[in-house]
């Protein structure tokens, strides 16, 4: 499980990078969370240098948009989808869950408590560098 | 419509074809490709592809004439070329359709094997294309009507509709080309200039400061060569970007540890000549090299490579082996500066792919001339990607080679221009660890103004301005605020279409 940030910090429309390895990208799409790989499936962009849209996330360089619920790619020129990490919010801090097979929207008016992060272990063992470093596009800028 | 014949199985032929069954085209669909592969992509070519080393060893060849060996010349001789003509067992039939899919148990998909990053689709969708795909085979012309395409293998395919997508060449020098010397536009290209790039350090002279001589040089850089860049004109890239901003990419250049000469033209190349005329080469190891075997080495004779003013002082070989041009050795700059070269990379532009269509009565000139909505001058014929003039303008962007197929189809399937390209022209280079993203029609009075980040810092974002408007942007690592306006631009041109 890997601490992202506050939750007010990530507000609706905004995004976060994650320098794990590979890097995740996280999302507040209108007050959903969301996580995915951050390297677009077709070739070498940030996702979370992209445009959100409702919970479609259109990619900076060529435009293939993917559904953050799913990781898939809705239009070409991507035609493999993104991997999704599960995301939860304990005490007020997001957290990412690596290597989920689905991701769960968090609604982040209603925070989930702890309970949210023990069904992952054995996923957080391969996670890396345990704390990712906050290189979204707030501190990019 | 039975038959629609996609000439050109790259980037902007693979989309049409894919539009063609997205638009309920459900008739016999054949493509027809020169390159012996299945569709790939280009881009990558003078970028990741290049500098990723790894890649370079664990594919040293590949048995890119599958795709050949499948079609071409497994095909029967029959002149007219039909479903029915092509019965032979290296071929399947997609279950159902009757429409052959030559894929189906796919040696061809190796490509999409050793270089998945560049493969541009896959078996599964090949299959559900239900194309005929005729790879290593060049259209040679069309019938009258644009209702026969001939092929080079002497076979004929009638056809109701065809989309030219054949793309462009890259322009080279003229002459012999000598080893060493290479162009980069297709995957053989990049496969023989990453051989010359992998034999330790190389002193490279990228000639052209366009943006794939901007990124074959940086990728030299990143492969640690000596690299110098030679321009013509006082800086590269002004025509696309204007004096301010070609000046930043100018240096890049300079900043990422290439060496950039503008203002100069190139007069020739040095080259050594083998030491025997035939047989034994320069060095056996060269003796491979596709400058080496290139056709044109056969009409070498002295000052063959110079360019405008006959310069060339070469060396003592020149009239020697009229086979063999022999390899570079330096690079002559038409101010008298000799630079010395091991690798030479020629990047100088390319020119669209209609020497096929001379003779015919398909209106050309500098690309298949289209109306706003990609179709040419005889029915049922429509132009896309690199080799099409649309509404006078031809572009060499990929976002263009996939965006125009959806609106030439849909006018091919309805046999009149009822729609046309609106999009707005985005093109993307990578150089030097910078992205460029570009969106809009550039005028050439136009003001530029700085509205996010700076040139200093290496990020921002340039807006183009004209009469009070914003016509263009230019972004250089600074993708959300350009997808912003992108999207402005887009909104504002669909407002005023
Ligand atoms: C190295 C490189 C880097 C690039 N980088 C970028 C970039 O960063 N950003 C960007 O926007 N664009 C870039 N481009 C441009 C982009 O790749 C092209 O715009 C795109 O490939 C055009 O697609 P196309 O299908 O129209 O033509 P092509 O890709 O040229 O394909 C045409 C195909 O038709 C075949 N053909 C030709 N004549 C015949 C014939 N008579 N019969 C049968 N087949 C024929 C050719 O062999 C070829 O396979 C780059 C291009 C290159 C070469
Ligand atoms: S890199 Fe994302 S669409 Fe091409």
């Amino acid at each position: 499980m890997i601490p992202v940030c506050r939750l007010e910090d990530l507000p609706a429309g905004e995004s976060v990078r994650l320098d794990t390895t590979p890097p995740v990208a996280v999302f507040n799409a209108d007050g959903a969370l969301y996580a995915v790989d951050d390297t677009c499936s077709h070739q070498d962009a940030s996702l979370s240098e992209g445009w959100l849209e409702g919970c479609l996330v259109e990619c900076p360089l060529h435009a293939a948009s993917f559904d953050l619920r799913t990781g898939e790619p809705t239009c070409l020129p991507a035609r493999r989808p993104v991997r999704t990490h599960r995301v939860s919010v304990v005490d007020g801090t997001i957290h990412v869950h690596l290597a989920d097979p689905t991701a769960t929207p968090v609604p982040a008016s209603a925070p989930l408590t702890a309970a949210a992060s023990l069904s992952a272990p054995a996923a957080l063992a391969a996670s890396g560098p345990g704390r990712g470093s906050l290189t979204g596009e707030g501190s990019a800028a | 419509m039975n038959t629609v014949t996609v000439v050109g199985a790259s980037l902007a032929g693979l989309y049409a074809a894919r539009e063609l069954r997205a638009q309920g085209f459900d008739g016999r669909l054949v493509l027809v490709g020169a390159e012996p592969h299945l569709p790939y992509d280009r881009p990558p070519l003078s970028k990741a592809f290049l500098t990723d080393t790894d890649r370079a060893a664990s594919t040293p060849t590949v048995t890119d004439s599958a795709g050949a060996s499948a079609t071409g010349t497994g095909a029967s001789p029959d002149r007219e070329h039909s479903p029915a003509t092509r019965t032979s067992p290296t071929t399947g039939t997609a279950p159902g359709t009757g429409i052959h899919a030559p894929y189906e148990s796919a040696p061809e998909s190796q490509l999409a094997l050793t270089d998945p990053e560049l493969a541009l689709t896959d078996p599964e969708e090949i299959t559900d294309l239900a194309a005929e795909w005729l790879l290593g085979v060049h259209a040679t012309g069309l019938d009258q009507h644009g209702r026969a395409v001939l092929l080079d293998d002497g076979r004929t395919v009638v056809t109701d509709g065809v989309v030219i997508a054949t793309g462009a060449s890259a322009r080279r020098l003229p002459g012999p080309q000598p080893a060493g010397v290479h162009t980069l536009r297709t995957l053989a290209d990049a496969r023989a200039l990453r051989a010359d790039l992998t034999r330790g350090p190389r002193r490279v002279v990228v000639i052209g400061g366009g943006f794939i001589g901007a990124e074959t040089a940086s990728s030299c850089v990143a492969l640690g060569h000596d690299v110098t860049v030679v321009e013509a004109a006082p800086l590269p890239l002004i025509p696309q970007l204007g004096p301010d901003m070609a000046m930043f990419c100018a240096d890049l250049h300079r900043q990422g540890g290439a060496r950039l000469l503008t203002g100069t033209g190139v007069a020739g190349l040095h080259r050594m000549a083998p030491a025997y005329p035939s047989g034994d080469a320069y060095s056996s190891g060269d003796a491979a090299q596709p400058g080496g075997t290139d056709p044109s080495g056969a009409t070498d004779r002295p000052g063959a490579t110079a360019l405008g003013s006959s310069r060339t002082r070469s060396s003592r070989t020149e009239s020697r082996g009229p086979a063999n041009p022999g390899h570079v050795t330096a690079v002559e700059l038409s101010d008298g500066r000799i630079l010395p070269a091991d690798v030479v990379v020629v990047g100088i532009g390319a020119t669209p792919n209609t020497g096929w269509l001379s003779g015919t009565s398909l209106a050309v000139g500098d690309g298949v001339l289209c109306d706003a909505g990609c179709v040419a001058s005889l029915p049922q014929v429509v132009a896309v990607g690199d080799v099409a003039r649309v509404g006078g303008v031809r572009a060499e962007h990929w976002t263009s080679a996939t965006e125009q197929p959806r609106v030439a189809v849909r006018n091919l399937l309805a046999a009149q221009t009822v729609e046309t390209v609106t999009a707005l022209p985005y093109f993307w280079s990578d150089q030097y660890g910078s992205r460029i993203q570009f969106a809009g029609h550039r005028p050439a009075d136009a003001t530029v103004r700085i509205t996010e980040g700076s040139p200093d810092d290496g990020g921002f974002l340039a807006l183009y301005e004209h009469a009070g408007r914003v016509a263009a942007a230019l972004a250089v690592n600074c993708p959300r605020p350009f997808m912003r306006t992108r999207r402005e631009l887009r909104a504002q041109r669909t407002a005023t279409v």
